[in-house]
């Protein structure tokens, strides 16, 4: 099914078609190639979290073969659903924005576009096919080994100069704030990409390198790099796409605009603090801890503020909420942030952290925040995105979409709800002490409990990843420019 | 001197507030609301879907 | 007055400000790290990994066993009782990189070292249902199989020195012969242990003619949290 969506697609993509305002001709064909690889890749990285679930339900899945075990399969999961499918999806959605927000061609046009693209997928693949064979530097979001590393920093250069080229040669006066946050993305990933993969190689020909930093410095600096590869790449980057497709799918601007300025530069500066949250009660000094731990909460003002003018752009419009699936998407992708930066600086208490650390409880979170928030929202821009690059009128059908966002809820709800159980039970369970004052459990007894949860939870996984093929099935008959024959038709999309 | 620049550094709560509140009063200066609602329009003015 | 247009309309501006406003939070947490005392002290005992500890390690990282195993025993009641005094940060001041880990679905390994016989750890690793039947632990039978590559394990050692370990010269020339007498009933256990104190020696995989990944990852596992004599500490010597 991928390879067949790639070759049609390929053909669709060659001949350049920018819709742009009269004189401007927008350069499309690379977003259209990422936005194929959004859904493609997130298809793989929805389809391996299902198994490595299904693994920890049942673990005669490992299959007793060493590239298929849970340890070397779950980095594969956590890039490919991080840096292939969010990854394309800012890069797409990015080149995208910059280039109508500023009604100028993209930077190097084509070309560079389609390097960007092809240089991307390689450092994908490169990481993806090292993890199944061992090759990782056990940095978690920065297991790829150090040459993958340098073609990445490459790629990354690459894009900051077309974005930032793109910028420069605008025609509209002000830099709109969906830019902001992409440059943001940008250049703070790239600064964590190259300080957090400082390692020295065992030989220029071998794969093995050891990191520069250890023990203590290396915690700091991997978590420092951990937390905020979530807070520039997973909220930032996200958020320039809030800004840009709520209001246009709502047709209406931005809710208040002054509020986008402050929302960004404290969001910024806020949120690289918050690293140490994940050491609570590590050897790592108390005062980090602390310094971590207060700037998480601070950290819920900006994450807040940032979700009322993304929702409250509805005012006014409500109504759509109810007949416009796409923008139910992207509206609820933004309540879901809120509930997760609400969960997480709750969970950067110590007293609180000192339960969910090490249990499911942390995962349950950081799914609320990818499936809830990354991944609706960009489910929403390639519902967006899709009839515009291809030149069709409309969406194939508007019920699929609505199938799609309740199958997906419904498996956010389940995988959600389950982490939370189990995490908490774990994390209680391991405290427990019986009358006599010895410890209640041992840990195989709490191992057990988790099976029930962790079938509920692939169960979760495979509704969502039913879901993203029935988007696929969808985009794929859309960009085919067909139409369903369905009841009386939705509100129509506005045609180009 | 150097005891005036310490108990200037150890007031870098106050400096972060005033920086604060300096941000937040320039950008809900009454006279700029229109302009700053404007540039919320950006998206919308393209395509001539305004 | 400094007015938000100039940053609004002058993009490269806009990026320098991002790139200042984002580097003070991570120079505030990450440098001082280097300077306060707590967190670069010397604690007796630690040592850089022997030749096959550290080969061993390098399987750990290879198979992934962070994602489900950490090694960081926090100070609380509970931790203590259950795995044994709670972690210090100079246990791992030679872990490039370092591996606390995020998850525990499985036990905390910080100081498994000793706590299980050879054997167990051999048997277990192979077939993790076979000893304890609720476990969802992959079985790790190849590493019966795979033979430990010796050739390159003093490039090992140098790219260690590179990054901060202090390996001696003495080490590096003898890191091939140090690897292979580990795990060799009859091999030069004193010198090893001269340059490696308390390293655990003989066989491990229960094939004492070859040097398999086995060997390896159990000798790491038995050093794991035994480097350090907490006998002759009090608990406030460790009061930050």
């Amino acid at each position: 099914m991928g390879s067949h969506l790639w070759g049609a697609a390929y053909m669709a993509v060659s001949e350049t078609r920018g819709l742009g305002q009269g004189e401007v001709i927008y350069e499309e064909s690379s977003v259209r190639l990422f936005t194929i690889a959004t859904v493609f890749w997130g298809l793989v990285g929805f389809l391996v979290g299902v198994v490595i679930a299904l693994q920890l339900a049942f673990p005669l899945l490992n299959l007793d073969l060493p590239w298929t075990t849970f340890g070397r399969l779950r980095p594969v999961h956590t890039s490919a659903v991080v840096f292939a499918f969010g990854g394309n999806a800012l890069l797409g959605t990015s080149l995208y924005v910059v280039q109508r927000t500023c009604r100028a061609r993209l930077f190097g046009g084509a070309l560079a576009g389609g390097f960007l693209f092809w240089g991307y997928q390689l450092f994908i693949v490169l990481a993806a096919s090292g993890y199944v064979l061992g090759v990782t530097q056990s940095r978690e979001y920065a297991e790829p080994e150090w040459y993958v590393d340098i073609w990445l920093t490459l790629v990354w250069v690459l894009y900051l100069v077309v974005f930032v080229g793109t910028i420069i040669k605008r025609k509209e006066p002000h830099i709109y704030v969906a830019n902001w946050f992409y440059l943001a993305f940008i250049v703070t990933v790239a600064m964590l990409h190259i300080v957090n993969n400082l390692a020295v190689p065992v030989s220029w020909t071998g794969a093995k390198s050891y990191s520069l930093f250890a023990g203590v410095q290396d915690a700091m600096t991997q978590w420092w790099y951990g937390h905020n590869a979530v807070g520039f790449f997973l909220t930032a980057g996200f958020l320039g796409i809030m800004y840009y497709f709520i209001p246009k799918q709502a047709e209406r601007p931005v809710y208040s605009y002054r509020l986008s300025i402050i929302h960004f530069w404290s969001l910024t500066f806020l949120y690289i603090w918050a690293g140490p949250h994940h050491l609570h009660y590590t050897a790592l000094p108390d005062w980090a801890q602390t310094l971590g731990m207060t700037f998480s909460l601070m950290l819920w003002m900006p994450s807040w503020g940032g979700m009322i003018n993304g929702i409250m752009t509805l005012s006014g419009a409500w109504d759509k909420l109810r007949t416009d699936p796409i923008l139910r998407f992207l509206v609820v992708a933004v309540a879901f942030y809120g509930m997760s930066t609400f969960e997480g600086p709750l969970m950067s208490i110590k007293t609180v952290n000192a339960l969910s650390h090490y249990t499911d409880w942390t995962i349950g979170h950081v799914h609320s925040g990818a499936l809830g928030w990354v991944a609706f929202v960009s489910f929403g821009a390639v519902y967006f995105l899709v009839p515009r690059l291809w030149g069709a009128s409309r969406l194939y059908s508007e019920k699929l979409v609505n199938y799609h966002f309740w199958i997906a809820t419904l498996g956010i709800v389940l995988y959600i709800t389950s982490m939370w159980v189990s995490g908490i039970m774990q994390g209680v369970m391991w405290r427990t002490y019986d009358s006599l004052g010895f410890l209640q459990y041992s840990f195989v007894e709490t191992v057990q409990e988790m099976h029930i949860y962790y079938v509920i939870r692939a169960l979760g996984g495979v509704l969502f990843l039913a879901g993203a093929l029935i988007m696929t099935y969808n985009l794929w008959r859309t960009a085919r420019g067909e139409v369903a024959a369905e009841g009386p038709a939705a509100a129509a999309q506005p045609a180009e | 001197m150097e005891g005036f620049f310490e108990t200037l550094r150890s007031l870098w709560v106050v400096w972060m507030m005033a920086l604060f509140v300096g941000i937040v009063a320039w950008v809900y200066w009454p006279k700029r609301k229109r302009e700053m609602e404007e540039h919320g329009r950006i998206p919308l003015r393209d395509d001539g879907e305004e | 007055m400094f007015s938000h247009k100039k940053v609004e309309r002058n993009v490269i501006l806009m990026a320098i400000l991002i790139l200042v406003t984002v580097s003070i939070g991570g120079l505030v947490e990450i440098v001082p790290l280097y300077t306060v005392e707590s967190t670069i002290e010397k604690v007796r005992g630690v040592r850089p990994y022997t030749p096959l500890e550290l080969v061993g390690r390098n399987i750990y990282i290879r198979e992934g066993c962070y994602t489900c195993h950490s090694q960081m025993v926090r100070p609380f009641r509970d931790e203590v009782e259950r795995y044994g005094p709670y972690s210090l940060a100079a246990e791992s001041i030679y872990d490039h990189p370092f591996q606390w880990g995020s998850k525990r679905t499985g036990p905390d390994l910080a100081r498994v070292g000793g706590k299980y016989s050879n054997e167990w750890q051999v048997v277990h690793l192979a077939d993790p249902r076979a000893v304890v039947p609720e476990t969802v632990m992959p079985p790790y039978e190849f590493l019966l199989d795979r033979l430990v590559k010796t050739d390159d394990i003093a490039e090992h050692l140098k790219a260690n020195r590179a990054v901060g370990v202090p390996y001696s010269d003495v080490m590096i020339e003898a890191a091939r012969q140090d690897l292979l007498a580990q795990a060799d009933p009859d091999g030069d256990h004193e010198a090893l242990l001269e340059r490696y104190p308390k390293a655990v020696v003989g066989d491990f995989d229960g094939d004492p003619k070859s040097l398999t990944e086995m060997d390896a990852m159990v000798a790491y596992l038995q050093i794991l949290g035994r480097m350090v004599d907490f006998a002759d500490y009090t608990t406030d010597d460790f009061r930050q």
